[in-house]
């Protein structure tokens, strides 16, 4: 993995009053994204319009493409071109992409995709929060893979994460979603950007050998094979059908084994590098509340209600939502009496925890299906009721 | 330059190689092939499929057509005698 | 069978643009696909193009199987997005040839919208489309581009549905190259694709190709070599006839030939010149 420092001309410096979705376009531009290629969709629009506006400056191309689906494909091949490319959309868009999120995987293509959640299903509620695609970002294309899915709480850490979100991606030849929702994007909050020496960017594991050696899916020590892009010379070839190393698709049962298997223990196995958790108070609490995003701030004001009345009560604000931090949870399921997990859909991330808690100790949503955020009183009520 | 004259030109001929084994036994070759040179034989390739034979080696005049024709791309035309041609090659595959 | 006869001694020139250990391929006996793949490989070699720079992008079907084949920078995308995996390619490195090359039922069909976008802004590529009047890969069904009272397996009691024609369509939306040949055209089809190479802006070259074992069985048009017999003898060349009265129906003349041939500024080109324009010194140009 090679790290370098961020290019000055994609780094706006300086301290800042902008919301999310401008803070997800700085990230983009800081980390070296110079490939757009979007479609607008409310509340994500924003991104889009802010990515337009600045890369005349910087040196790069944005493109509004026609629909969702060009816009994920022209991001594989932009990939596979050389460069960084991001897109972002929001629910019904982000059920177009599913596909050829697929081929990202297959193809183990560096991309970065933002999902500003609003309510669902279907066209939903365009304009209010929800976090109903939680689930989706996991499983939504067919087949087994692994993805990486970030959940920023503020326009601060939108901008963090999203570099973050590029370095992952670049590090694990995988796609990585920024799943922030309506209301972390369009809150506007200070965000600092520092200066572009104090910004670390993981450069694309580059192949440097001869020509007649390379073999485009051979792993490397790490499981992450070298790339190489269109126009080096290397003549490759790549497909969304189960392959072998040399790229070529090979139709069998043992193919397709080495070839998936390969493909989540990528993730899987570096699962502890990848995974960022932020716990507060959960030595010794009775109950732990897991949230993630815009859920997380509302959460922290029911869990500072609780304490006033006693209750010993932790958080774990989930930073990245996948892979899951199965280890840390099952260890907490030995300790605490209750998990409780407020999200702004019906029990989604709550399923999981209880999966994982297996039975030993009960897990309590707090389900609520979006268009406003949680009351804390209702959060409040539940950890009261898991305390006792 | 030496002058050439066309009462002096003579047409160039073409030696065919086929690859039987490549070949799926269609045809193209042999229908266009302008001057006849080739027919599907009455042998089997190893996939069971009847490659063509050269009837007429003589009558080949290097046009190119079944190389430039056959779908499998499993036969082509080398120049034969290349002195006797002027050194002169086919503009169509240099 | 002699051992020399299977592995002639000189080798065959298209032998350098192909993957030979993927040879010999798996489309039918009497299928054009080969013989486009062919004519490819010819118009590649005289365009003195540097192969390095050339990239191939398929979409999925038979003719989607050909960036499989070919000794290029070649990606086989998922089904219909060929183009748009193309548009991606060009714009992060516009130093590249990006050719596309799939099958009329990728393209027009799940690829519509793609193309007709693509062409609008003149995006600069190549797509070279097969049209053998079927989704072939699955089994023959009812295309797009599928004459009247074809029968076929999603139709089959006859097609009823008015099927593209595919230059009018690439006319309309604004393609600045347009060509239709048949398969047995093939120096015509090397001459057009030299052009559509050399050119810059958004080409469609369609050739026209039998389909065996679905369009031809199902429709008793005979195999292969009768199929590309009709196509050819059916087939007249009018070079810059109007778009709009050149439809295939059913068993009819076939008019071929280059339609269109314009100048016409590409995505990049107009890019870079607008943004100058409006931003003055301050644009950073991209890709010039």
């Amino acid at each position: 993995m090679k790290k370098v420092k961020a290019d000055p001309k994609g780094v706006l410096t300086g301290a800042h009053y902008l919301d999310g979705d401008f803070a997800i376009a700085e990230g983009a531009l800081a980390a070296g994204c110079r490939f757009f290629a979007g479609y607008p969709i409310t509340p994500s629009t924003e991104t889009a319009e802010r990515f337009a506006e600045r890369i005349p400056f910087v040196g790069g191309v944005f493109i509004q493409m026609e629909d969702e689906i060009a816009s994920i494909t022209a991001l594989i091949g932009a990939a596979w071109g050389g460069q960084k490319t991001m897109t972002v959309t929001s629910g019904p868009g982000f059920s177009l992409m599913m596909e050829n999120i697929g081929l990202a995987c297959m193809m183990e293509t560096p991309l970065v995709i933002a999902n500003v959640q609003r309510g669902g299903p279907s066209t939903g509620l365009p304009t209010l929060v929800g976090q109903g695609d939680m689930m989706q970002v996991r499983w939504g294309s067919h087949g087994d893979y692994q993805v990486i899915a970030l959940s920023p709480d503020s326009p601060q850490e939108c901008f963090d994460l999203t570099v973050r979100a590029f370095n992952l991606s670049e590090t694990y030849r995988v796609p990585v979603f920024i799943m922030t929702d309506e209301c972390v994007g369009h809150m506007h909050e200070k965000v600092v950007i520092p200066p572009a020496d104090q910004i670390e960017v993981v450069e694309r594991k580059w192949y440097q050998g001869p020509v007649d050696k390379y073999r485009p899916y051979q792993p490397d020590k790490d499981g992450i094979p070298f790339m190489v892009k269109a126009g080096d010379g290397y003549k490759f070839h790549t497909t969304g059908l189960t392959h072998d190393e040399r790229g070529y698709p090979v139709i069998n049962a043992e193919c397709q084994d080495w070839c998936v298997r390969r493909l989540s223990n990528k993730i899987l196995d570096n699962a502890d590098k990848i995974i960022d958790i932020q716990e507060e108070q959960t030595d010794g609490a009775d109950v732990v509340v897991i949230s993630y995003g815009i859920t997380s701030r509302v959460a922290y004001r029911a869990v500072q209600l609780a304490r006033q009345a006693g209750v010993k009560v932790g958080t774990l604000r989930l930073v990245t939502v996948w892979p899951f931090p199965e280890k840390r949870i099952r260890e907490l399921a030995g300790k605490v009496k209750a998990f409780v997990v407020p999200e702004l859909n019906l029990g989604q991330v709550a399923k999981e925890v209880e999966r994982i808690a297996a039975g030993r100790v009960p897990t309590v949503p707090v389900t609520h299906c979006g268009g406003w955020v949680h009351d804390p009183d209702d959060i409040l009520k539940a950890i009261k009721e898991a305390a006792r | 330059m030496k002058k050439i004259f066309y009462g002096e030109l003579k047409p160039k001929k073409g030696a065919i190689h086929i690859n039987k084994n490549q070949c799926k036994g269609c045809g193209f070759c042999a229908e266009y092939c302008p001057k006849d040179v080739l027919e599907m034989s009455e042998e089997f390739n190893l996939k069971g499929y009847h490659p063509p034979l050269v009837k007429d080696e003589e009558a080949c005049i290097y046009c190119q057509l079944c190389e430039a024709i056959c779908p499998e791309f499993a036969l082509f035309v080398t120049l034969k005698d290349k002195e006797e041609n002027q050194g002169e090659e086919s503009q169509s595959r240099p | 069978m002699s051992r020399e006869a299977e592995r002639p001694a000189p080798t065959n020139p298209i032998d350098e643009f192909l993957r030979k250990d993927r040879i010999p391929h798996i489309w039918c006996s009497g299928c054009g696909i080969g013989v486009v793949v062919s004519s490819f490989a010819d118009a590649l070699r005289k365009s003195n193009l540097d192969l390095n720079k050339v990239a191939i992008v398929s979409g999925i079907g038979c003719t989607g199987r050909v960036a499989g084949y070919v000794k290029l920078d070649s990606f086989h995308s998922t089904h219909g997005r060929p183009i748009p995996f193309a548009t991606g390619l060009k714009l992060a490195n516009p130093d590249l040839k990006v050719v596309v090359f799939s099958g009329d039922g990728d393209i027009f069909g799940i690829g519509g919208n793609h193309f007709i976008h693509a062409a609008r802004r003149n995006m600069d590529m190549v797509v070279i489309c097969v049209n053998n009047f079927n989704y072939a890969m699955t089994g023959g069904q009812v295309a797009a581009t599928t004459p009247l009272d074809a029968n076929l397996s999603t139709a089959p009691f006859g097609n009823f549905e008015h099927p593209f024609s595919l230059p009018y369509l690439a006319d309309a939306c604004g393609a600045s190259y347009v060509a239709r040949w048949t398969c047995l055209h093939i120096r015509r089809v090397t001459q057009s694709m030299q052009e559509a190479l050399s050119r810059k802006g958004f080409s469609l070259i369609e050739v026209i190709a039998p389909c065996v074992t679905l369009y031809a069985r199902r429709n008793r048009l005979g195999d292969g070599l009768n199929l590309l017999k009709y196509y050819y003898d059916n087939s007249v060349i009018q070079h810059g006839a109007d778009t709009r009265t050149i439809d295939i129906s059913y068993q009819s003349k076939m008019v071929c030939g280059k339609f269109i041939d314009r100048e016409k500024p590409t995505f990049l080109q107009s890019m870079n010149t607008h943004l100058k324009k409006s931003l003055g010194d301050k644009y950073v140009p991209y890709g010039e």
